[in-house]
């Protein structure tokens, strides 16, 4: 009884007081309950394939959106897990409990391996020199067929789950609790660092932060949530193919992050689950499919330029000008030092 | 065997110096990673196919025509979609990214999936060096010099030029100084577009045509441009060629391995990337923040 009444005073006071909140708690739980709206097949795979994707997204934002590493080559460690997983599965038999850490593990170690030499670089320059790696790893594939399958890929015996809503729900509460990890990460000490790291590399360095030792260690923590992703994707689609190393699958993952808002990890995970089923529904106009695509992402970005869920906040609520807290828009006094907020305060600064 | 390798790959580092220097002009100037550079120039090879192979006009007016088309559909984009949020960079980078896929797809509806080839100017070939070499060939790469040539003047010589090197060195001194560097930007959009569809116009009849020609040569660039480092053209024309030469070495000396060629080049570009972190000519922007 108590917890219920501490769970009622909880929701009442520290989720139904913001807008944003609201949202965030709404969308989870109708993510939970998606079976109760619909029984098709199509739909939870293409939410259970949103999941995935949102874990990888978010690592990307880990890495590039908070440290600033811009990574254009975040299929690497998706795709090296991916393979990784398959080859285990396929040549020691090993199943997905196993394979999918492992694949993880794979993941960390090729980001200490590019970390270590990236770390000279700045920029631009780093953000194009990983673009090279996974095109590498594609000729190394193809230069050994054997051994990694060439341009079929290598098929996995072991399924994710048993049926199409199990592996809904694996995705679904793997992409929450990852989620929730990597947002507990960028909220704590270390996420500080990675911030400012961002900002002023060289003020950090002068305040006596080994950068070195952060920026590898964003390196490994993004390339362990992506190999995560990666693994389970393998087993999601039964194949690794060279198709998870494309260049196209680290650009979605940069479209995906910044369309939703870049540096917040929540931001990653609204832009797939916005713009992947959007991409499905789209299937209906097959032709113009791609166009209308990026349309809606030039169009969006053109208003939105910091993504939507920045917008969307920005709109909803606003800063209380004494004590820097939230509130929602429709409040003329701060809920926790009971200041006024006035919206023309805000507006009209000369 | 080495009269091949160094006749095909001054051809294609030429190629790729002009689309590099296009690149490097508008990041210098305006700090824009632009990805749908060369779907500029998948455009502009299409402007021709469709000008001069189903309406019939004469090559090289089809050439100046889409050349000119081609550099306003640029300078639209830039001035509707890029300038007013220039101040997002990731935005930017994505905003690019969606122009280059609505390029591709426009060309897709219009002109279908299918492989294309453009007719050439001339026909006929040349010796050079002892091995056989097509005029067209001949004819792109000689065009191609003269407009790097042209570049170099426009820079070294104008005063349009000097406002963009004086703009690319310290935009917001060069504004202090009384330039209009918005203007500056969007006409430093134009000339690099224009670059792009002049590569495009002149290596249309050597390649086949698809819509999705874009991505293989992007990738290269952006490699040619951080090799030669960013914002520097002599850096470009360097960078494309050392890859182009590692490209046609890799595919003469295995032919059964040219899938190879691209990853090769990656590798030398890190290791280059790795002894000097900034490119070969580019400047360190330490002091940008």
């Amino acid at each position: 009884m108590s917890v219920l009444r501490w769970l009622f005073r909880y929701v009442r006071n520290e989720v139904l007081v913001l807008p944003s909140r609201v949202i965030a708690v709404v969308f989870c739980l109708s993510l939970l309950l998606l079976p109760l709206f619909t029984s098709n097949h199509y739909h939870y795979r293409i939410m259970a394939l949103a999941g995935i994707f949102a874990i990888f997204a978010a690592s990307w934002d880990l890495l590039s959106g908070f440290v600033g590493q811009v990574s254009f080559g975040h299929a690497l460690f998706f795709g090296v897990a991916a393979y990784t997983a398959s080859l285990l599965n396929l040549r020691l038999g090993m199943t997905h409990y196993l394979t999918i850490p492992l694949g993880a593990v794979a993941a960390v170690a090729v980001g200490l391996i590019i970390g270590i030499p990236c770390l000279r670089l700045k920029g631009p320059y780093l953000g194009l020199a990983t673009l090279a790696f996974p095109i590498m790893m594609i000729g190394l594939i193809f230069t050994f067929p054997g051994f990694f399958g060439g341009e079929l890929g290598i098929s996995i015996k072991t399924k994710l789950a048993p049926t199409r809503l199990h592996d809904f729900y694996v995705c679904t509460l793997a992409m929450f609790s990852l989620g929730f990890i990597m947002w507990k990460i960028t909220d704590s000490k270390i996420g500080i660092i990675f911030h400012a790291i961002r900002e002023d590399e060289i003020a950090v360095r002068a305040s006596g932060i080994n950068t070195v030792k952060y920026k590898l260690l964003a390196f490994c923590l993004s390339g362990f949530f992506a190999g995560i992703a990666g693994a389970m994707y393998a087993h999601f689609q039964r194949v690794a193919t060279p198709l998870s190393l494309a260049v196209l699958m680290s650009f979605q993952a940069i479209i995906w992050s910044i369309f939703g808002g870049i540096a917040t990890i929540y931001g990653a995970i609204a832009g797939v689950y916005i713009l992947f089923p959007v991409m499905e529904i789209l299937r209906v106009v097959m032709e113009i499919r791609m166009l209308l695509f990026a349309a809606i992402v030039l169009l969006v970005l053109r208003f939105m330029p910091e993504g939507v869920t920045k917008w969307t906040r920005d709109r909803l609520e606003r800063e209380c000008p004494r004590c820097k807290v939230r509130n929602a828009f429709s409040r003329r006094e701060c809920r926790v030092c009971f200041s006024p907020i006035r919206r023309e305060l805000q507006k009209t600064t000369p | 065997m080495l009269q091949d390798i160094i006749v095909i790959g001054l051809i294609n580092g030429s190629v790729y110096a002009l689309l590099a220097v296009g690149f490097s002009l508008i990041f210098g100037v305006a700090r824009i990673i632009n990805l749908a550079h060369t779907a500029f120039y998948m455009v502009a090879a299409y402007g021709i196919f469709y000008f001069a192979g189903t309406l019939h006009f004469h090559p090289i007016l089809s050439i100046i025509i889409s050349i000119i088309l081609v550099t306003g559909i640029g300078i639209v984009f830039y001035i509707f979609f890029i300038e007013p949020i220039r101040e997002h960079e990731t935005a930017v980078l994505i905003v690019t990214v969606a122009i280059a896929l609505i390029l591709q797809e426009l060309m897709l509806l219009q002109f279908g999936g299918h492989y294309r080839s453009v007719p050439s100017i001339i026909y006929g070939s040349a010796g050079l060096f002892g091995i056989l070499v097509t005029k067209q060939r001949l004819l792109s790469l000689g065009v191609i010099l003269l407009t790097l040539a042209a570049v170099g003047l426009l820079l070294r010589k104008t005063r349009l030029g000097l406002a963009i090197r004086a703009a690319a060195q310290d935009r917001e001194v060069a504004n202090l100084m009384g330039m209009n560097v918005a203007l500056i930007a969007a006409i430093t959009m134009g000339v690099s577009v224009a670059l792009a569809a002049i590569a495009g116009a002149i290596v249309a009849p050597l390649y086949v045509l698809e819509p999705h020609v874009w991505l293989s040569p992007l990738v290269l660039v952006l490699a040619v441009v951080i090799l030669g480092g960013l914002g520097s053209v002599k850096g470009s024309v360097i960078g494309a060629m050392i890859l182009a030469f590692v490209e046609v070495t890799v595919v003469f000396l295995m032919p059964q391995g040219s899938f190879l060629k691209l990853p090769i080049a990656m590798v030398i570009m890190l290791i280059i990337l790795l002894v000097r972190p900034e490119g070969l000519f580019g400047v360190y922007f330490e002091g940008e923040r």
